[in-house]
């Protein structure tokens, strides 16, 4: 019974099908359900930062206020303003939403715990959040006002800046790990929690989230929606359920770059310490709890932080993530290539 | 081997269709939307025949920054679409002269008109040699060091024309006020931030 069964999920293609479906279940609701809390945590570390209580109303602690807020955006009306164009206004919100969800087949969160296990893993993420950027361009052609396409055109070039530092942060960490494989990159960076990569290319984690912050337009950097010159930047003319796939599309990134950072930077599923009873906790929770730290630092920066101006925000990331990041680049393979520490393969 | 059927037919059709969008769609932002699809779809071919890497650097390069580009430049441009209608006969002849002239060359390339270089026997030699590592470390192999020289020289080409576009869009004009970075960020603190300490439940 149970070997028909085996065989049927993993040579029938009928089973095959269903076994990923399943997984891709496994991974999108869980997912889901803590976007759903990020908004809830964002909030309530904002209120902390400010003095204040944060939403206490719906349910105890408030914890139901994600939800409630879902369901308003369902009921809401969709409103396609006249001028807009049709199509492409509603399929912009789901670009968003899917490219934030795509990228989580490649993630590994434990040993093995991974969807597809490609050898190009770091490439593959690094191209579905370079695909990011066409849900908030087309949306703001396709909103037809002004507001809308300022905050698209300013969102799909500050993007693209920092994509190319983000780029150079990832090859270098390709460079010490000599594979393109997620689950690989974690492997290499076993051990005590200083050997994982955070510290030997600390600047390079450093221009990573700062990349990050700007590649989820975040603050500092969330000039495409900054609210005193654009109203709401490029997700102006949304409204209702529309919205809501921006703004879980937003969320389900900000947690992809900081899987992204726990699994290059922060040993992904490794414990902090290789010894009994750290390594008894499953891994999938030290994944949890590095990206959870990650996205409090979200969070932080924006309850502390001023926004950007435009001119600045370029100015870095070309005139000094660019050049940082490319010498440290250079830096990493002599030493890798002189200190005799190229990885074997 | 059912499902890679039905992806390769589903990922070939969709990528012939939106090539033929590209070219008759009435708005040029559709045709670069298109544009991008039949790219996106060319990348899932390739990772059907196992070239993940080439799938790849496909979607990083020309969907996440060139085609970017495309659709910034088609958007800011007021294209008067009766224009490009009547032009479509004229050019029509050249570009199917192209389009006959670069068919020509992949089947001859491939040698199906007699005499190519390239065999699909030798292609699975080749493909024989490299199959023992991952299509990534095949390429790099072969690229850092059989074709390194063309490799630098394709290098030095692309910064020649990125120079070449600098040196045609730099121009300097006489009396803007630049803002000097480095003057505002040296500025002392004392004369940028007051620190006030809040007390707790106090209030400012």
């Amino acid at each position: 019974m149970y070997a028909d069964l085996i065989q049927f999920f993993t040579t029938n293609w009928l089973g095959q099908a269903i076994v990923i479906l399943a997984q891709c279940l496994a991974v999108t609701v869980p997912l889901l359900v803590a976007v759903a809390y990020m908004t809830y945590v964002d909030r309530k570390v904002w209120a902390s930062i400010q003095l204040r209580r944060g939403p206490n109303v719906v349910g105890p602690f408030g914890l139901l206020q994600p939800f409630a807020d879902g369901l308003k955006l369902v009921l809401k009306e969709t409103i396609v303003p006249s001028s807009a164009n049709g199509v492409l206004f509603i399929v912009a919100p789901m670009i968003t939403f899917m490219t934030a969800l795509v990228a989580w087949a490649v993630v590994p969160f434990d040993d093995g715990w991974v969807i597809a296990d490609i050898n190009v893993g770091i490439l593959y993420l690094f191209a579905i959040s370079s695909l990011g950027v066409y849900g908030i361009i087309i949306a703001g052609w396709a909103s037809n006002s002004k507001y809308a396409f300022l905050g698209a055109l300013r969102s799909a070039a500050q993007m693209v800046s920092y994509e190319v530092s983000i780029g150079f942060v990832l090859v270098t960490v390709m460079l010490c790990v000599g594979s393109l494989n997620l689950s690989e990159v974690v492997l290499a960076q076993s051990g005590w929690f200083w050997s994982w990569f955070w510290l030997p290319l600390l600047p390079m984690f450093v221009i990573f989230f700062v990349s990050a912050l700007a590649e989820t337009n975040r603050t500092p950097f969330d000039l495409p929606m900054s609210e005193a010159e654009l109203v709401a930047g490029f997700h102006t003319e949304y409204s209702a359920m529309t919205f809501g796939l921006f703004f879980l599309g937003e969320y389900a990134n900000m947690i992809l770059l900081s899987a992204m950072g726990a699994v290059l930077f922060l040993g992904g599923w490794m414990s902090p310490v290789p010894y009994a009873p750290f390594t008894l906790v499953p891994g999938v929770v030290w994944f949890a709890l590095k990206i959870a730290f990650l996205l409090f630092v979200f969070s932080w920066t924006k309850g502390t932080l001023p926004r950007y101006r435009y001119d600045q925000l370029m100015r870095l990331g070309w005139k000094v993530f660019l050049p940082v990041s490319l010498g440290w680049l250079v830096l990493t393979a002599a030493v890798l290539q002189f200190g005799g520490w190229v990885p074997k393969h | 081997m059912l499902l890679q059927a039905l992806a390769f037919y589903v990922f070939a059709t969709v990528t012939v269709a939106s090539a033929a969008m590209v070219v008759v769609s009435r708005n040029p932002v559709y045709s670069v939307l298109f544009l991008i699809l039949a790219f996106f779809n060319a990348a899932a071919l390739f990772v059907l025949i196992g070239a993940e890497f080439i799938a790849m650097i496909l979607v990083i390069v020309y969907v996440g920054a060139v085609a970017v580009l495309f659709l910034f430049v088609v958007m800011m441009l007021d294209i008067n679409l009766t224009e490009i209608r009547e032009g479509f006969l004229k050019y029509l002849p050249v570009g199917a002269a192209i389009g006959v002239v670069l068919l020509a060359e992949i089947l001859l390339g491939l040698g199906v008109l007699g005499g190519g270089s390239v065999t699909i026997a030798g292609l699975d030699k080749a493909g024989a040699q490299v199959l023992a590592v991952d299509n990534t470390r095949a390429i790099g192999r072969v690229l850092y060091t059989q074709y390194f020289y063309l490799f630098q020289v394709a290098g030095i080409v692309l910064l020649v024309a990125m120079i070449g576009a600098i040196v045609l869009t730099l121009r300097s004009r006489p009396g803007v006020r630049r803002q000097k970075i480095s003057d505002q960020l040296y500025r002392p603190k004392d004369q940028a931030v007051t620190v006030v300490k809040v007390p707790t439940r106090g209030g400012v």
